[in-house]
């Protein structure tokens, strides 16, 4: 299988005014076409920067990044990226929103209407034609994070990029977009990496779970084949000996190897 | 962003003013204060807003009463009202260059206020952007603003004299360069304090320097922006009394000036309440403007 998303050997270092922090160590990760992937560990394990530098919104010198076989030296429409505060510009209409980043990758190639065919299909993906023309300010937080998902979506990335995209989430709204995300990645054979707290969002999504140790110098600790078939019921799954085993198995990790003294 | 730290002085009065600050919407009061509010009378839930304000300027003129009484040059609120009567019968009368309605003096003045502030808003404001935009601008910029935004608008009058040569363009110079700090300094602020995230968004999305200008700067800089212009509008309608009574001609500062001269002190304190109110006015329409932009 081709690997979309390659990270070799890459160390990340920040200067700060106590000196060189080391966050990341000998990171090597590949992700391969269609693939969804969750990131997990304690706060401060790194997993965000780690995200960050596929988005290439971090650089670093030290390591090798890839996505699709060619370097990452800045951000890029192929990356697509959804922030966990959602991001959304509070002056400009969902559609609004959209349209930027839609005009940004297609503009030199399409025409006006196609360019609003594909933010009202985007739009239609996340469930959210009826909001359109309604400005941030007016919907609900599970409403903004899906605005950011169709603006990630619309333009037709070759990998998404999540940073805890429902971390901010009541539970219901939460477990609702989990399953959105998981059909919608499902439809669109989306290569997805996606930076998670969330043990049973990491095992119900995810094809492989990249679990981080603590930092400093965080490294992937283990890689965990979640190897449950699609597509997943959430109630299906909550009586599923193998889920609780793969649950089990990431709790392990987390809060029997790698526990923090009280962080 | 440094630019923050390198123009902290006007940082307190930023905050002190910026349009966003959060108004007690009526929705969110307690029920409490609703079921109050039922059983009581609408007229006494007016008489409430109004009364203090009738109070204090009723405490107001009887002070200014009681002065007069004591102070026998000093006239008394009801003279004065008079003398407004009888000065606002007629605003618009000419009767050649030194004795021309209060309308005109008005005009006049906002003139001149409107010609020196609309360029330095010119000015102030584009340059504002790159100051905040650009780190080596606002370290070249920012020790010749601390070092000039101090000084008293006033000490710029002759300098205006010598360069225009003329008393009307000198105010206006002076009008100019005393409003303009604000400006440059809110809008810098403004800039530099876009939120990292919108910034995140132009740089995913790969934006363009005019999208991210059009789309995200302006947008998220424009309440700030709307501070530094009425906090500019203030200064400017602040300076011109004083450089008219200096350099003459038809306006208020002037027409003060010419009334001390006749020892006609009702007509000075009519001068003082009618700058107090166009002041209050321009503040005002600059507040409704400024609620227009408010996002959040």
């Amino acid at each position: 299988m081709e690997k979309y998303v390659q990270i070799e050997n890459v160390n990340m270092v920040f200067d700060t005014k106590k000196g060189p922090f080391v966050a990341l160590q000998e990171v090597n990760l590949g992700v391969t076409q269609g693939e969804f992937i969750t990131l997990i560990g304690h706060s401060g394990c790194g997993k965000s920067t780690l995200l960050n530098l596929v988005a290439g919104l971090l650089q670093t010198d030290d390591g090798v990044l890839l996505c699709a076989g060619r370097e990452i030296a800045g951000p890029g429409p192929e990356r697509g990226v959804v922030f966990q505060n959602h991001s959304l510009l509070p002056w400009l209409t969902c559609f609004d929103n959209v349209y930027l980043a839609v005009e940004r990758v297609f503009g030199a190639k399409e025409d006006k209407a196609k360019l609003k065919q594909r933010t009202h299909d985007a739009l239609a993906l996340v469930g959210l034609t009826h909001a359109e023309y309604k400005h941030p300010n007016e919907i609900s937080g599970g409403m903004k994070q899906r605005v950011g998902i169709a603006r990630a979506l619309a333009m037709e990335p070759k990998v998404l990029l999540l940073d805890e995209p429902f971390g901010a989430l009541d539970a219901l709204t939460r477990a609702h977009l989990q399953d959105e995300l998981m059909k919608i990645a499902q439809a669109t054979h989306s290569t997805v990496m996606m930076v998670t707290h969330d043990v049973d969002e990491a095992v119900l999504l995810s094809d492989r779970i990249v679990m981080l140790t603590n930092g400093p110098a965080a490294t992937i600790g283990e890689i965990l084949n979640v190897d449950l078939a699609r597509p997943r019921d959430r109630l299906a799954l909550a009586n599923d000996a193998r889920y609780h085993h793969l649950r089990g198995q990431v709790l392990e990790f987390l809060y029997h190897r790698q526990l923090r003294p009280a962080a | 962003m440094n630019t923050a730290n390198a123009i902290k002085p006007m940082l307190t009065v930023v905050e002190a003013t910026t349009p966003q600050a959060p108004a007690p919407k009526p929705a969110a009061a307690p029920p409490l204060a609703k079921t109050v509010s039922r059983t009581k009378p609408k007229g006494l839930h007016i008489l409430r807003a109004i009364l203090p304000p009738i109070l204090g300027f009723a405490l107001f003129l009887g002070l200014w009463a009681i002065v007069s009484q004591t102070s026998p040059n000093l006239p008394g609120p009801v003279k004065t009202w008079q003398s407004a009567v009888q000065l606002f019968a007629d605003p618009f009368y000419q009767k050649g260059p030194n004795d021309q309605g209060i309308g005109w003096n008005i005009l006049n003045s906002l003139q001149r206020v409107g010609i020196g502030f609309g360029m330095a808003a010119l000015i102030g404001i584009p340059l504002g952007f790159m100051i905040g935009r650009f780190k080596f601008l606002n370290d070249m910029t920012s020790p010749i603003i601390s070092l000039l935004r101090p000084v008293s608008p006033l000490a710029w009058l002759p300098i205006g004299l010598l360069v225009f040569k003329a008393a009307n363009p000198a105010a206006i110079w002076v009008i100019f360069i005393s409003s303009i700090w604000p400006m440059i300094i809110n809008t810098a602020v403004g800039v530099s304090r876009v939120p990292q995230d919108y910034m995140n968004v132009a740089k995913v999305l790969n934006l363009s320097e005019w999208k991210i200008f059009t789309k995200i700067l302006f947008p998220a800089v424009l309440p700030y922006m709307m501070t530094g212009i009425r906090l500019s509008i203030g200064v400017a309608w602040l300076v011109i009394v004083a450089a008219e009574m200096l350099t003459g001609g038809v306006g208020i500062g002037f027409w003060v000036w010419d009334e001390w001269n006749n020892l006609n002190v009702e007509h000075i304190i009519i001068a003082i309440f009618v700058v107090g109110i166009v002041g209050l006015l321009l503040e005002y329409a600059l507040l409704l403007l400024a609620k227009r932009f408010d996002y959040e």
